[in-house]
């Protein structure tokens, strides 16, 4: 059962003061360093007002605006991945004791969060983490902590960044599952649905007013605005073709020419999961500590092995990334590894665009590009 | 929710240098109850961890006398380390990982065992309890290359190996110059052609370099075998051994999951491929 109210633009911080009493930590979008990102916020105030973001390949700006919605921006820097498969995860400790070794788990405690300012295509990539995650045969406890603690309140986008593909991968622009609250920004205040016992919950003590016809017709017309992109990934499995093009190398040359092979497409991509485990030790090596760190398919040691490098070219690296993105994964997790959020166009300092190459890929094995 | 990350306390046993770098460790776990609780099939790998160093998969060859098995070459930076523990010191271990060698699904067949260098290793197992229930197998063909003779593990095994009935065992070497009676000069691949078995009733298990590996498809297809009757056990660099570092994939598999043994049709569209 779902539930509806318009909730007032002042308010927006008996939300927050609601989710603080209940002694939730609120995450939500801020501007720092010139683009938005999710942090740790105090108050509404901390909301980027009128800000909204130009996005484009290589590209990502910040422009104030007079309007001063909260949520006009489109795109944060990072999607949810860093609150949960965080960027630096100690694993285990091991000290060395009389007898031999002895190995402690590392527990997080983790302060229940709200997490405010969600758009579609990074729920839609919060689902292929759990997959990934916590459906193994070997869930990832780190992980389970912090997903466990979560409440979602999501927010409908009404413009599309010149980088976003959602509605050709199905993830947007729309939030259609996964959401505790959804917010939907109107001029004088909110269109808020409840859509979990949670959520409900929260919307029963906000000061809410019934939705007039008006904001229903206004947010109508600012979600079929979303809609309208300017780049779409084709709305089919691409195994096939990317297959195909996976066999000639010559296919994949013009795009290696331009990557830097730095990862940053990896790094910013909301459902890539692949890790490297180090291991730390003070100077006075009274204990060493396994740390996961975030790693990419980009670099030479991802694919090392005994004398050799499995994948040392950007015609490989790159090939690995694009083809594990969106082939592999359905194999791998019944679905596209790519939600269209676009974040591997804006920041790939060279621009190079996914769905350019993809267009170039299956063009060229259309037209049965010549083997190498 | 367990800990999938938490090595167990384990200890150094027994150690033999089997060659000048290569050495057999036989590990316990400390805790009696892990110890009587561990388990492997033939084919599977533990993550043996070192203080202040770290992980690396290394598979299991067998268990003996209630020990664990670790046949391993010094080549990288912990593995120096590992063959240079003596008896008594302390490790990690976290395990068995990984899939296994069909040697259950292969009764009533010829069993065929192509491996070189340390590529034996994580074979030995399966040869060893073929060997101990002999009946329910066909002819046995143990083919192993090594780049000279020296090199070779186990010498008196495969001497033994060939005084048991219907059990053929053909040693290669790839970098000596001078014949020898019980030797072929060559790679291992080469001894395929020497091998009697019946290919249209045969299981193959190879593991070895992977140049090696591409060289026995072919001269297995060009044989008559069905590449569907033959299983690889391959590697690539795993830091987690439970599916979430995304390290060990080739193509569609995380080699640590769904591997490291694969029936080969299911994985040649990408191991055949450089780069996957």
């Amino acid at each position: 059962m779902q539930q509806s109210a318009f909730l007032p633009r002042e308010a927006l911080s008996q939300l927050f003061q609601a989710l603080q009493g209940d002694g939730y930590r609120v995450v939500g979008p801020t501007a720092e360093q010139g683009a938005i990102v999710y942090r740790e916020l105090g108050s509404v105030a901390e909301l980027p007002a009128g800000l909204v973001d130009h996005q484009a390949p290589g590209r990502y700006r910040l422009e104030q605006q007079a309007h001063g919605r909260y949520f006009d921006w489109v795109g944060t820097a990072q999607g949810l991945k860093p609150w949960l498969f965080t960027p630096e995860q100690p694993l285990m400790v091991a000290r060395e004791v009389e007898g031999g070794l002895r190995f402690e788990s590392v527990r997080e405690t983790v302060p229940p969060t709200a997490v405010i300012g969600l758009r579609n295509c990074d729920l839609a990539a919060l689902a292929l983490q759990d997959r990934h995650f916590l459906q193994g045969e070997y869930p990832d406890p780190h992980y389970a902590a912090r997903r466990e603690q979560l409440l979602l309140i999501a927010v409908n986008c009404h413009r599309s960044a010149a980088t976003c593909f959602c509605v050709s991968t199905g993830d947007g622009p729309e939030v259609t599952a996964g959401a505790d609250l959804v917010l939907d920004e109107l001029g004088a205040g909110f269109w808020v649905w409840a859509s979990s016992p949670r959520g409900r919950a929260l919307l029963a003590r906000l000061p809410t007013r019934p939705l007039a016809g008006a904001h229903k017709r206004r947010s109508k017309a600012l979600r079929k605005r979303a809609r309208l992109q300017q780049r779409a990934l084709p709305s089919t499995d691409l195994r096939e073709p990317l297959y195909k093009a996976r066999d000639n190398e010559q296919l994949w040359q013009s795009v290696a020419d331009r990557c830097l092979t730095c990862g940053n497409c990896a790094a910013v991509c909301p459902t890539c999961f692949c890790s490297r485990v180090d291991e730390e030790s003070p100077l006075d090596a009274s204990q060493s500590t396994q740390i996961r760190r975030w790693d990419t398919c980009f670099n030479d040691e991802h694919s090392y092995l005994v004398g050799h490098v499995v994948r040392e070219s950007a015609v490989h690296k790159y090939r690995q990334w694009l083809t594990h993105k969106l082939a592999m994964w359905h194999d791998q997790y019944d679905r596209s590894g790519c939600t269209g959020c676009g974040r591997c166009i804006t920041w790939c300092p060279v621009g190079i665009d996914i769905v350019e190459e993809v267009d170039r890929l299956c063009t060229e094995v259309k037209a049965g590009a010549p083997r190498e | 929710m367990k800990d999938p990350w938490l090595p167990q306390p384990a200890v150094v046993i027994d150690k033999v240098m089997e060659t000048a770098d290569v050495a057999t460790l036989a590990l316990k776990l400390v805790d009696p109850v892990a110890h009587a609780r561990f388990h492997f099939e033939c084919g599977q790998f533990n993550m043996l961890y070192l203080y202040g160093l770290g992980e690396v998969p290394i598979s299991i060859m067998d268990m003996q006398q209630g020990l664990v098995l670790h046949t391993i070459r010094a080549v990288g930076r912990i593995s120096r380390k590992l063959v240079a523990l003596e008896p008594g010191a302390s490790l990690g271990l976290r395990g068995p990982f990984g899939n296994s060698w069909p040697i259950e699904q292969a009764r009533g067949r010829d069993l065929v065992f192509i491996t070189a260098g340390l590529g034996c290793a994580p074979v030995i197992a399966a040869i060893r309890r073929a060997i101990a229930t002999r009946p329910a197998y066909r002819r046995l063909v143990i083919m192993q290359g090594v780049k000279h003779r020296d090199d070779l593990l186990w010498q008196e095994q495969y001497e033994r190996w060939r005084e048991v009935p219907d059990c053929q065992v053909l040693l290669s070497a790839s970098e000596e110059k001078q014949a020898h009676f019980a030797w072929s000069l060559g790679m291992v691949t080469g001894l395929i052609e020497k091998a009697e078995f019946d290919v249209n009733n045969c299981t193959v298990m190879m593991c070895g370099p992977e140049p090696m590996i591409r060289a026995s498809m072919r001269g297995l297809a060009e044989a008559g075998v069905g590449l569907e009757n033959c299983y690889v056990s391959l590697e690539r660099n795993m830091q987690c051994a439970i599916g979430l570092c995304g390290h060990c994939q080739m193509g569609t598999p995380f080699i640590c999951r769904e591997g490291p043994v694969f029936r080969v049709p299911d994985i040649q569209q990408w191991f055949l491929l450089e780069g996957y």
